[in-house]
This record gives structure tokens, sequence and C-alpha cells, in this order.
């Protein structure tokens, strides 16, 4: 996991260097962004559901305090221990102080992307404890020292030939082994070891119930299952967001999460957890890290409405060509990119700019996250901190300058249209950014202004004749 | 102050004017045919619905389709014959041995083929995922509409872990091809009683 910090920008360049591969990113994201549309066309009421899930989440960050405190009561009356982290290291440290209270050194652990912002298994490694992440797209990004690149299927910027390779070599399948059930059924047998020797398992949480103090974990593999129902031991980890007031808003969530996703009517498994069974401890862990100066933003708060559903990734035109490594950041796409400046402004400046700002995003949000419009806020946010780059910054202003008056914006035109038709070699050429990824387009013969004067003039004429 | 004291502090400061939570979210969905519905999903997410008319055809269905294989295990007293491993252990780790469960389902779900299993009908919650290959039986008049009838129907803290089971685990991580059985059950029927 590098922590170097190369730009998104910067970081998509590289990505964009094997044009087959993008092309794959592309079509297979987008490929799951139409199976979300075909399985959402088969409710009619989708979007009084999407309604649903908005307001219920609005009255959720209204009503935070009271819903947590009612959560906590309920919990530990069933049995479960509840924990509060305010940062990341409260949240590693409160993990290590269980998982060694139980005399172990090993843990496995499905998917939890609050882990991945909080670096957890960075922290137990050098503890000594040896984490293994049970999802098997995270099991395979966990095995390549990688970061997985989005937060539902986190192995999509890897081709089965990548798979196989990191297999052969973990694993010891044959080498050359590209078939995804193969590899699957290796890494079954692998894990299933796994699952049958940890005494401490660890999950995320999709929903907390403050009604009943129990919470619900989604997976499709059975993998979270598979880990705490055969361990001593069940550490649960969320951030307080997700939190809802009744077991009757599952009805909404649970309906739109799957289909949102990946187009799925529901996981395969929704798991809901009230209290430990004979014999077993259970803990959750209620996490600050940043979220409550995100609730004080009245831009931006909304972001905390988000129930990680990655549909924003997979629609995203920009995600999809940039792949999520580029976005240095746990959570990355549109989502991540306005939740991450929250957390470290300086260092996720760009991320707000990586974006057309086309709205699809705001469009396929299962709860309404106003996510065009967060990053547009962010930009001027970021602009107005001094988080922007000198040259981006004198690049608007001037911009701002040639726009602001006609005269001088018809003269520049004219100068460009001259230097581009006479001395291309002027624009087109590295210096220009814009020129790097596209050929320059033809010179027209005239501009718009020009061309609508004229034929305005023609018109008139035409108008007064047949007059 | 401690790490509780301060997050509910800054939430308290931070959250939003309070906004009232009154609508309903419950929505109806109309299918001609529950149970057709129903099997078509199940279908869709991988698994198999068997319209059957008594436990003894369930019986003959599993001879069938699962000759010689052997540990076997059922919640179901009236399919007790076709058991040959006890789930009465106390350690759920020995369920890894088991090749077919047979377990009641509470009721389903047309609109996602989910079907609701508690503590009610899981002697060890690992059962419906450590068994290679899952069975479940319901009643057809136990099917619901969708997602806002079941939350009518279950209490889901009566028990301490339920959980709503639709299709055989399947995972999609490599290149997005689907594979059905990723670390639980490889397969999934439903028998449907009358």
């Amino acid at each position: 996991m590098s922590s170097i910090k190369i730009d998104h920008a910067t970081a998509s360049v590289e990505f964009n260097k094997d044009e087959a591969h993008v092309n794959w990113h592309d079509e297979t994201l987008w490929f799951v962004r139409s199976k979300r549309d075909k399985a959402v066309f088969q409710i009619p009421e989708w979007e009084q559901l999407r309604e649903a899930g908005s307001q219920i989440k609005n009255h959720v960050l209204s009503n935070m305090h009271d819903l947590l405190l009612e959560f906590e009561e309920k919990a530990t009356a069933n049995g479960i221990t509840v924990h509060w982290a305010t940062d990341a290291q409260e949240h590693n440290e409160i993990i290590y102080s269980i998982i060694k209270n139980e005399g172990v050194n090993r843990m496995v652990k499905s998917k939890s992307m609050l882990t991945e912002e909080c670096h957890l298994n960075d922290f137990l490694k050098e503890k000594g404890v040896e984490v293994i992440d049970s999802d098997l797209g995270e099991r395979i990004v966990q095995m390549r020292n990688e970061s997985p690149s989005h937060i539902v299927l986190p192995a999509i910027h890897l081709k089965r030939s990548d798979v196989g390779e990191t297999f052969h070599k973990h694993l010891g399948t044959e080498k050359g082994a590209t078939d995804p059930q193969y590899l699957t059924e290796a890494a079954r047998q692998h894990l299933r070891d796994t699952f049958l020797t940890r005494k401490v398992a660890l999950t995320g949480v999709n929903f907390a119930i403050a009604e009943t103090g129990g919470f619900v974990v989604c997976t499709n593999e059975g993998n979270a299952d598979m880990g705490v129902h055969l361990a001593d031991v069940h550490i649960a980890c969320m951030g307080f967001e997700k939190i809802i007031p009744k077991a009757e808003h599952l009805g909404v969530f649970l309906r739109l999460l799957a289909r949102s996703a990946t187009g799925q009517p529901i996981t395969t498994f929704s798991s809901h957890f009230h209290k430990p069974r004979e014999g077993q401890k259970m803990h959750i862990i209620i996490v600050d890290n940043g979220r409550t100066k995100q609730l004080g933003r009245p831009d931006f708060r909304n972001s905390l409405k988000c129930i990680r559903c990655a549909a924003c990734f997979n629609t995203c035109p920009v995600y999809r060509r940039s792949g999520g490594h580029s976005y240095h950041t746990a959570i990355a796409g549109p989502i991540g990119s306005i939740l991450a400046p929250n957390l470290d402004m300086a260092q996720n400046a760009d991320l707000p700019f990586a974006s057309t700002l086309c709205g699809s995003c705001s469009n396929v949000c299962p709860v309404k996250i106003d996510i065009h419009e967060q990053l547009y806020k962010w930009r001027q946010v970021l602009v107005k901190e001094g988080h922007v780059p000198t040259f981006k910054k004198l690049g608007i202003q001037s911009m701002a300058g040639v726009l602001s008056s006609p005269s001088f914006f018809r003269m520049a035109g004219k100068l460009g249209r001259f230097l581009m038709k006479n001395t291309p070699f002027v624009v087109n050429n590295k210096l220009n950014v814009w020129y790097q990824q596209r050929e320059m387009p033809d010179v027209p013969k005239e501009s718009f202004r020009e061309w609508y004067v004229l034929r305005g003039e023609k018109i008139n004429e035409e108008e007064k004749k047949a007059l | 102050m401690s790490a509780r004291e301060q997050i509910l502090f800054n939430i308290k400061n931070n959250q939003p004017d309070y906004q009232e939570l009154n609508a309903n979210f419950k929505f109806e969905s109309v299918y001609e045919n529950l149970y057709e519905k129903f099997s078509e999903i199940l279908n869709f997410v991988g698994g198999k619905a068997l319209e059957v008319s008594s436990y003894q055809e369930i019986k003959d269905d599993v001879r069938e389709h699962y000759q010689g294989v052997t540990n076997i295990a059922t919640t179901i007293e009236e399919l007790s014959a076709l058991a040959d491993f006890s789930l009465n252990i106390s350690d759920p780790h020995e369920l890894e041995m088991l090749n077919l469960a047979i377990i009641k389902g509470d009721f389903a779900v047309a609109e996602n083929a989910a079907i609701w299993v508690s503590e009610k009908q899981l002697p060890h919650r690992a059962l419906p995922m450590i068994t290679q290959y899952l069975a479940i039986v319901i009643h057809k008049s136990d099917i619901v509409t969708n997602m806002h009838s079941a939350y009518e129907r279950v209490k889901i803290d009566e028990t301490g872990f339920g959980t709503f089971i639709s299709g055989p685990s399947k995972t999609a991580d490599i290149e997005q091809s689907l594979v059905i059985g990723a670390h639980g059950a490889r397969g999934l029927v439903v028998y449907v009683l009358p």
C-alpha cells in the first residue's frame, strides 16, 4: 500500500497507457451500470424508493445524537459491547486490544471500507497481527500488496491473467491458469481453512438499527457469515452515519442497495446480528474520523447519507477511464471525491476536479446525494483555501479576463484561428495540455459570431424582399 | 472527555435542524402469481425452486439428486430418514464435513427470492453457509410480495441472528465472471410445499 502521492490526473495518464485495458475497464463498469438500469426498471416505484431512502437519511443526519444513544442502549442490552473511536488511531487501538485480550495474533476480516480508511491492516501488521481479507476481490488485492480500486468490486482493475499469476505465486495454482471457476475454487479452499482456524473475525456494517440495537451485514460470497459464526469474537466496525431508525426502514434500503450496486435484486446474504451466539463475544466500534466535521458542513453533510453501493463509480466517465487507484484514497469515484477533502483538504485537493460535472452520479444515487453539486462546491472551497496549483489558478483567471471582455474575446479568437492555420506548431506541441490526448480541430473559416452576423443580415434582406 | 462524550458532543453541535420522519415508506408490489415470481427470480440468482406435494416427494428428490452423497443433515423431523449427520453438536466447526443441509425457511420474498431463516430454524448460525449444498423447505402460502411486507412479518430481534438468503453464494470478483459457490453453499434448491 504505497503512500506516495501522485495526483489524479498524473495517475490517470499512467492508467491510460494500456489502451485495450482501459477500454475493457470502461466497458465492464458500464455493463454493471446497465445491469443496474435493468434491475431498476423492474421497480415502478423506484424514484419514490430513492426519495424514501433520501428522507430517512435526512432524518438520520438531523437526529444522529439521539439515534446513536438509542442504538447504544439497545445493543448493550443485547449483550454487544459498544466502543467509540474519535479517529483511525483509536479505532485501530481498540481492535488491537480486543485481539490481544484473546491471546491470538491472527484475524479474518470481511469487507469493511472503514478499516481501509483507517489503514487497519498496516497498523495490525506492525503489531505482529496477521489479517486475512476474506472477500475474494479483497484477498486478491491483498496478496498483490495493493488496495481495493472499487468499494464493491475491489479487483476490477485486474485481468484474469493477473489473478492467475497472483494465485500461482501465493496459492500454488497451475501456472498460466486463468479460468475464474478454477481460481475461485482455489481461493475457496484456502479461505475455508482460514475461516476454520481464526478466533477473531471482523466485519463492516451496512446498517445499524437504533430501534433494535442490531446491525445488518450484506455479502454475496457468505464470507462475513463464515468468519463470524466460526469465531469466538465478532468485531463490527461502523462509521456512525450507518445508523437507521427502525427495522422497517431496512425494507427501503435493502431494495435499493444491491440493485444500485450490481443489478441484483438483493445480495445473497443479508445477515441481521442482534446477540452474540452462546459463548461468543460481540463488539461494535462506532467511529467518527472526521464525520462530525462533515456533519457540520451544510454544503457537504449530505455525503454522509451514502450507503456505499458504488453506482456513482460505475456510471462515472472519469472513474471508468482513470481507475480507482488514481484517486489515492480508500473510497474512490465521485463519492470518494467529496468525502476525501473533508479528511485532508491539501492531500485530496485534486479529487473534486476529477469530474466532468455531468451529473450522472447524482442521477443514479439511491439516496439522492447531490454529488456533482458538491464536487463543484468543493472546487470553490479549495480555490479559496489556496489548495489549487498556481498554474490552474492563473489559467482560470486569464480565462475569466478573456471571457469578460467581448472585444478582447473576439481578438483572441481571431488570433487563435490565425495561429492554428498558419503556424500549427505553436499549438500542436507538448506544452499545450489540451493537445496531449487529442488532435486539434480543423480551423473554421469564421467564428460563430461572424457567421451569425453575416447570416443574420442575409436573412434580414430575404425577409425584406418577402415583404 | 471520553471518545464517546466527544463524538456525541460534536454531533449534537453539528447536526442539522431536526427533520421529522412521518411518511409511510411502504410500497406495494403486485404480482399475478407469487410463487412464479419467486421461482423466476430464484432462477435468476442461481437457485432452483421445486414444487412438491409432500415430504415424501422431497425425500425422493433428494435421494435421486444427491445419490451417494453422505454427510447430510436436516432440521426437519419429517426428513430425518435422509440424515446421516447429527446436528446435535456443540462446536460449529464440526459442520465443516457437511455436504448437504436441509432446513426450514420461515418465509420467502417474491421480488428477490430471499428466504428468511433465523435461530428459530437454525441450531447453528453457520449451518446454511458452511454446508456444501443447501436445500430450504418453505410453504407456498409463506411467500410475501416484497421487502416491505417481509419486515412487517418478521421481528428481526426475536432471536440473536437471522438472515435473508437469496440463491447460492457467488462472486464475480475475477473479471466480472460469475462463479457460483464462493464461500457459502455451492447450490440452493428450494422445495415449496402447498
